[in-house]
């Protein structure tokens, strides 16, 4: 596995690298100093900041109890997990039961389209936190590559035309500030009084926290493109003069590739920026994702809410986190200049 | 057959037959005095929203126990932000029916506030409301409210101990807030009810002038929260008491942030509640489904009132470990038990015993009476929010088109002839006119005679009557 990462520079890091010698048997002494400094310290740190939190959290009398501490947070993160599994369970059950009805719907000789809907009925429990997880992955999914195919060619347009820049500039800086709490109600609106059907494929909720997602992520992919774009070395855009090469292979083998780090840079941004205001757009329009299991939990004011929201907390920043880490990963398999360091 | 089978001689065969006929036409002619079994549900997916209260009970228990699987219904649960966007949901058709106070039905039917013809055909407890004030107010009530012989205060604590401190406030320049949870709300009705039966002017609504606030000539000033950021309210000093449902109550105790003063048992003992609304046109366009949505509701309400070794209510503790996920109402197992077990904490301490502080099926709880229509009507035009004076008819007809006892008279005799009920656990449908006998016990004893609603108005000394128009 060490070669294999060795032999794909997409993947390295110092940190992986060091812990896989580590474990590789690689000889100790020379390794030891830059393990302990990707390793050891890291891990001392973390065991720092629990120490004071949880010094800090029994400090903190709340009406809905103690600040819960990080031992509370995780009782809570395993009770979150245990009621997935309660609720997988209750639905394996509801499906049993399903099996047992169809069959007798079948010996009862009861007409086909009967037993195919009887065949096609879905549990009708609540989601569980990891439900709300893969919602709230979903939708700032969407968000995230509506967004993107939107952004991308106005970026690259409006990089490779001062004119163009000159127009579009003011409105986007207008827009680039504006709070996502701010769009929610307009957004609302339209949606409700727009998207009306009987058989609909999506949920309102849903589309109402996409396209607030999108709004607010467009802005830093738009920019960085634009000035990666612009900002392509003369050199290389001689070279293209030289060739006499056509607008579009100009495009594709010249300007593209050198903006991708800036590029990627303002994806970077927007998928950091849209999973922050997806968290607050769920809360607003009640998407059955962690935002909502945020106020719900709020809400319900039990002696377990804080502990269960902190829970969610770091579950938030947690996938933030594999978010960037995966942007990035997409970034190194993508660019030409692997030597480039990237962090 | 062998020969030896002497059952098989032609007068054996002819007592046989007369027999067989005999029976089918007993059953038969039973048949037919017996209800057609229901058909089948016309709409099988349901959405049913409620709101986080102890007294949305039943619909959690139908669901998790199988009731409404056993009718063939496979509802969705969907608890709603407050009570403004479940009466839309139900009225733009995103919620088939929803949890609903007792008022909701019948404003949406009149027009106050959105307008659309809602129907109920199933109450779905009685009691369960508390009022609780905030522990700077509780202090200085304290002294005026007569003690027993132990020292613990004296109940039920009418509002005429509060007066002094309303005044205080008034005197002072202070505006004496109060919360509820919706304006046409059984919270509303009888806050304003225990209020102005100790003498305080809770405010009227003008409604014909654009004046929805609901605090005219008001002493103390009425406003809307939603049940579960009361508390949070409270605490926060915006308001000074609220009149609202379990568990909101002793969660106030529990945070030891106020003090409950009295239960809605208490102003008026078994009084209606909740109840379960649809849109007509739903109950229209899938009869079926709204028996059979009855059905369910109706085993839950018995359940959940069900007697065991030690008496009743012995379902409760495990109702109330359903109601404490957090998909329903996700207060506490301690903070719900109180209410729902039988015990009341007032102060912190004192608990006392209140049985039937919420009842679900017992008393014929889940009957639609007209006269409970009717009072809340009467209460309506009482606190202006029907402007104009309504002959005794009008409220004979409005309480006739929202409440539907023939949708619940066809669900019960259908579980009757399942077996899962008995005939004396229901009203006699054969005499049941709808209204019940006059009813006197009321914090302030006046009687309530639900087919004379002008005369019952003109009983208060503050309150609109006869044809009074702001």
């Amino acid at each position: 596995m060490l070669a294999f990462i060795r032999n794909h520079k997409t993947f390295e890091s110092d940190w992986l690298n060091s812990v896989l010698k580590f474990l590789a048997g690689d000889r100790l002494a020379r390794m030891s100093g830059k393990f302990a400094m990707n390793l050891f310290v890291p891990l001392a740190a973390i065991l720092v900041f629990l120490m004071l939190w949880t010094a800090g959290a029994q400090r903190v009398n709340t009406s809905l109890g103690e600040l819960p501490g990080p031992s509370k947070v995780w009782e809570q993160s395993a009770a979150l997990y245990e009621e997935h599994r309660a609720e997988r369970a209750k639905e394996a059950a509801f499906n049993e039961r399903m099996q047992a009805r169809i069959d007798k719907a079948i010996a009862a000789g009861k007409p086909a389209e009967r037993i195919e809907k009887m065949r096609s009925r879905q549990y009708t429990g609540s989601p569980t936190f990891i439900d709300q997880i893969f919602t709230s992955l979903w939708t700032v999914m969407a968000g995230f590559i509506v967004a993107s195919v939107i952004a991308i060619p106005i970026g690259i347009v409006i990089g490779m035309n001062q004119t163009l820049y000159q127009a579009f500039n003011p409105i986007i800086q207008v827009f680039k500030p504006v709070s996502p709490l701010a769009w929610l109600p307009l957004v609302t609106m339209v949606v409700s009084a727009v998207y009306v059907s009987d058989e609909p494929w999506f949920e309102k909720s849903f589309l109402t926290s996409a396209i607030t997602v999108t709004l607010c992520c467009l802005w830093p992919t738009i920019i960085n493109t634009a000035v990666g774009v612009s900002g392509v070395s003369k050199d290389l855009l001689n070279v293209s003069r030289v060739l006499k090469l056509n607008w579009f292979t100009k495009t594709m083998k010249i300007i593209l590739p050198s903006s991708i780090p800036m590029m990627f840079t303002g994806l970077r941004l927007s998928l950091g920026i849209g999973w922050m205001v997806l968290i607050a757009a769920e809360m607003l329009a009640q998407n059955p994702g962690l935002g909502k299991f945020v106020w719900d939990e709020f809400q319900n004011g039990s002696s377990n809410s804080l502990a269960r929201i902190m829970a969610a907390v770091i579950v938030i920043g947690f996938i933030g986190f594999l978010l960037d880490r995966g942007m990035l990963t997409l970034q190194r398999s993508v660019s030409w200049d692997k030597t480039a360091v990237m962090r | 057959m062998t020969a030896s089978n002497s059952k098989l001689t032609r007068r054996g065969f002819l007592k046989r037959s007369l027999l067989a006929t005999g029976l089918a036409l007993a059953t038969g002619l039973l048949g037919s005095t017996a209800v057609a079994a229901v058909g089948d549900p016309e709409k099988e997916d349901l959405k049913f929203g409620f709101i986080k209260l102890t007294d949305m009970a039943p619909l959690a228990v139908a669901y998790e126990k199988g009731y409404f699987e056993d009718e063939g219904l496979y509802v969705t649960l969907e608890a709603q932000a407050n009570w403004k966007v479940l009466l839309d949901g139900v009225i733009d058709g995103q919620l088939d029916g929803a949890h609903m106070l007792a008022g909701q039905p019948l404003a949406a039917t009149i027009g106050f506030g959105t307008k659309a013809h809602i129907v109920t055909p199933f109450s779905m407890d009685l009691n369960g409301n508390g009022i609780t004030v905030s522990n700077e107010v509780w202090e200085k009530m304290k002294p005026h409210v007569p003690k027993m012989a132990d020292g613990r205060p004296q109940h039920p604590i009418k509002a005429d101990y509060l007066k002094p401190v309303v005044d205080e406030f008034k005197a002072e320049g202070k505006p004496f807030k109060m919360g509820m949870v919706f304006p046409v709300s059984t919270h509303n009705y009888e806050l304003r009810y225990w209020l102005a039966a100790g003498g305080i002017h809770p405010g009227y609504y003008a409604p014909h002038k654009g004046d929805i606030g609901g605090t005219l000539q008001a002493d103390a000033l009425l406003s809307v929260t939603p049940p579960p950021q009361m508390p949070a309210t409270l605490e926060a000093g915006t308001i000074y008491g609220y009149c609202v449902g379990e568990p909101w109550n002793q969660q106030a105790v529990f945070k030891g942030i106020g003090v409950p003063v009295i239960t809605d048992y208490e102003i008026w003992k078994n009084n209606p509640e909740k109840v379960f609304g649809m849109t007509k046109e739903f109950t229209e366009k899938n009869p079926n489904t709204t028996v059979r949505v009855v059905k369910a509701l109706l085993r839950a309400a018995k359940w959940l009132d069900a007697a065991g070794p030690d008496g009743d209510n012995a379902n409760r503790p495990e109702a109330v470990k359903i109601l404490s996920q957090s998909n329903y109402v996700g207060a506490d197992y301690d903070v719900i038990a109180n209410s729902m077990t039988g015990t009341f904490e007032y102060e912190k301490g004192d608990k006392r015993e209140v049985p039937d502080f919420n009842v679900f099926f017992r008393y014929n709880a889940t009957y639609p009476f007209y006269s409970d229509a009717v009072w809340y009507l009467t209460q309506m035009r009482r606190w202006g929010q029907i402007a104009e004076p309504k002959a005794d008819s009008w409220y004979d007809e409005v309480a006739r088109s929202v409440y539907r006892p023939d949708i619940y008279k066809t669900a019960a005799l259908e579980l009757i002839a399942e077996g899962h009920m008995t005939a004396d656990e229901f009203p006699d449908f054969a005499t049941e006119t709808g209204y019940r006998a006059p009813q006197t016990e009321f914090i302030d004893e006046v009687t309530f005679d639900g087919t004379k609603p002008n005369a019952y108005l003109k009983s208060f000394p503050i309150g609109l009557k006869g044809d009074e128009v702001l």
